[in-house]
């Protein structure tokens, strides 16, 4: 249990994958313009993340190691197609907002990366807790991503305005305001590592 | 008598120069153009200025003390910086846009990297862009000259891309600085006398100023009018942002090549860059744009123009044994 509880939490900190991975940077960028945006693509990556996880370790024995990239890649897709479907079924503005980065999340590196790494390797349950805690650190990542950029670069957080009279910077908006963003915190998280060491 | 005798290294000839010495003396000879500046944009141009150079010191101060490095508030830099940016602001923008503009210079333009000498980018160009991309509206608006009231007016650059015929703006003035800009670059006549006076005493060569507003003028009397060879080169290389960009900007040490052969191709690459963004791209002025990008190239340049080392063959060579 206490090895489980591990697997879950390492993806939240100590191996979260946006900011010590640096994985699914895409995304990130592409996304993280606002909240709703963040949290709506991290949801539907840890849905993801899980499934594939679970399904991955599941067929790790029958699948021939030549042909396992191909064989993750489809069932990865498989799990992407419900998420598209689904979001174009009940969230449509949501669908409208994410746009290719829905289907894309086929190609997003922390799923391949999961299940090359961990979901080939491991046992079903462990699969499973680190699928969630990935997927959850991912969310989170987007969420503070997202929140800065929202904030500074339109003045709002969640659509809603914040401080009256605030005069937003578009270029946090922009995407070289993401970049600059992303390169901030992940020197600021390498710095708060460091120091801990 | 044994301490006479005295055993150093090279080099034994040196002289007083440092680096403090030559930012305070790029300083001073951007002096006249503050001046000219405030003398035409009035009160307000003297507060941006002020503002600018006290919160990029102060932001140098709190990021060195903060990332336990040497605080060297004093050599000049962190002042330069600050004077260059409120240079290349409107006089009448509101109180917080050069203090952010100053920020952002010195930490994303210049501590990230490292400090002084580290930086890739010119951290006064640097805090421009941001501000320029973020609030547009403040940087876009210009003061009338000589008027010190809250009229605008816009800069014959912008009316030229608005209309695509200049008014009837007469070059003395263009020279003397009675036009809409940026507080440091309305008056070419001070700028140049700055320029001068690093150029007699060494601080800067003439390679890149000379080569920058040399492309930028044939480029522009090439493409500038509906016809070829037309254009009004005259009229571009004195307005805008050229000369402040050529002789203080784009000399900075840090981000430009070191040979004279790099210096000649980087100011050839922002007369080229400038040219472009000017007659053809989305933004009136494209001085800033063009430095940075070339910002970008400088080690690329280095690494193509590198002297060949005593005793290597040739370049490839000398590179292969790297």
């Amino acid at each position: 249990m206490k090895n489980l509880i591990k697997e879950f939490l390492k993806g939240i900190i100590k191996e979260n994958p946006t900011f010590v991975l640096a994985l699914g940077l895409c995304p990130t960028l592409a996304v993280s313009i606002s909240v709703i945006n963040g949290i709506g693509m991290g949801i539907a990556a840890t849905f993801v993340l899980v499934g594939s996880n679970l399904i991955i370790s599941l067929i790790k024995n029958f699948v021939p190691d030549r042909i396992r990239i191909p064989c993750f890649i489809v069932v990865i897709a498989t799990f992407v197609t419900i998420t598209e479907l689904t979001m174009k079924a009940y969230f449509p503005p949501l669908n409208r907002a994410l746009g290719i980065y829905v289907p894309l999340i086929v190609v997003n590196c922390i799923v391949l990366g999961r299940a090359e790494a961990f979901a080939s390797k491991n046992n079903v349950i462990r699969s499973l807790f680190d699928g969630i805690g990935m997927g959850i650190g991912f969310t989170l990542a987007l969420i503070l991503i997202s929140s800065i950029r929202e904030f500074l670069g339109a003045g709002k957080i969640l659509g809603l305005t914040v401080i009256k009279g605030f005069q937003p910077a578009f270029a946090i908006g922009m995407p070289s305001g993401a970049l600059l963003v992303i390169g901030l915190l992940l020197g600021f998280f390498n710095l708060i590592k460091k120091e801990n060491k | 008598m044994r301490n006479k005798l005295l055993v150093t290294t090279s080099p034994h000839i040196h002289t007083d120069e440092s680096t403090a010495r030559i930012m305070w003396m790029v300083i001073i000879s951007l002096i006249p153009a503050g001046i000219a500046g405030i003398f035409i944009f009035g009160r307000d141009a003297l507060w941006t200025i002020f503002l600018g150079i006290i919160s990029a010191l102060i932001a140098e101060g709190i990021l060195q003390l903060l990332t336990k490095r040497k605080v060297t508030v004093l050599d000049g830099s962190a002042v330069l910086t600050g004077l260059l940016l409120s240079y290349n602001l409107p006089a009448n923008v509101p109180f917080w846009i050069p203090i952010i503009g100053s920020f952002f210079a010195i930490a994303v333009g210049k501590q990230v990297f490292g400090g002084l000498g580290q930086n890739i980018f010119n951290p006064a160009l640097v805090g421009r862009a941001f501000l320029v991309a973020s609030w547009p509206k403040y940087l876009t608006t210009f003061p009338k000259p000589l008027s010190y009231d809250a009229v605008t007016s816009a800069t014959p650059l912008a009316i030229l891309k608005e209309s695509k015929i200049v008014e009837h703006i007469s070059y003395l003035d263009l020279f003397l600085g009675k036009k809409g800009g940026c507080i440091g670059e309305v008056c070419i006549a001070a700028l140049l006398l700055g320029a001068l006076f690093l150029l007699l005493r060494g601080y800067i060569s003439w390679h890149i100023p000379v080569s920058f507003i040399v492309t930028t003028g044939m480029l522009t009397y090439i493409f500038g009018a509906d016809g070829l060879f037309s254009g009004d080169w005259l009229f571009h290389i004195l307005s805008g942002g050229l000369i402040l960009g050529a002789f203080f900007m784009a000399t900075d040490y840090v981000t430009s090549p070191l040979t004279k052969k790099g210096h000649i191709i980087f100011g050839i690459g922002c007369g080229l860059i400038t040219a472009v963004i000017r007659l053809w791209g989305g933004y009136p002025e494209g001085v800033s744009f063009s430095i940075l990008m070339m910002n970008a190239a400088t080690p690329l340049i280095d690494r193509y123009t590198k002297s060949r080392i005593y005793g290597t063959k040739t370049r490839i060579s000398n590179e292969k044994s790297n």
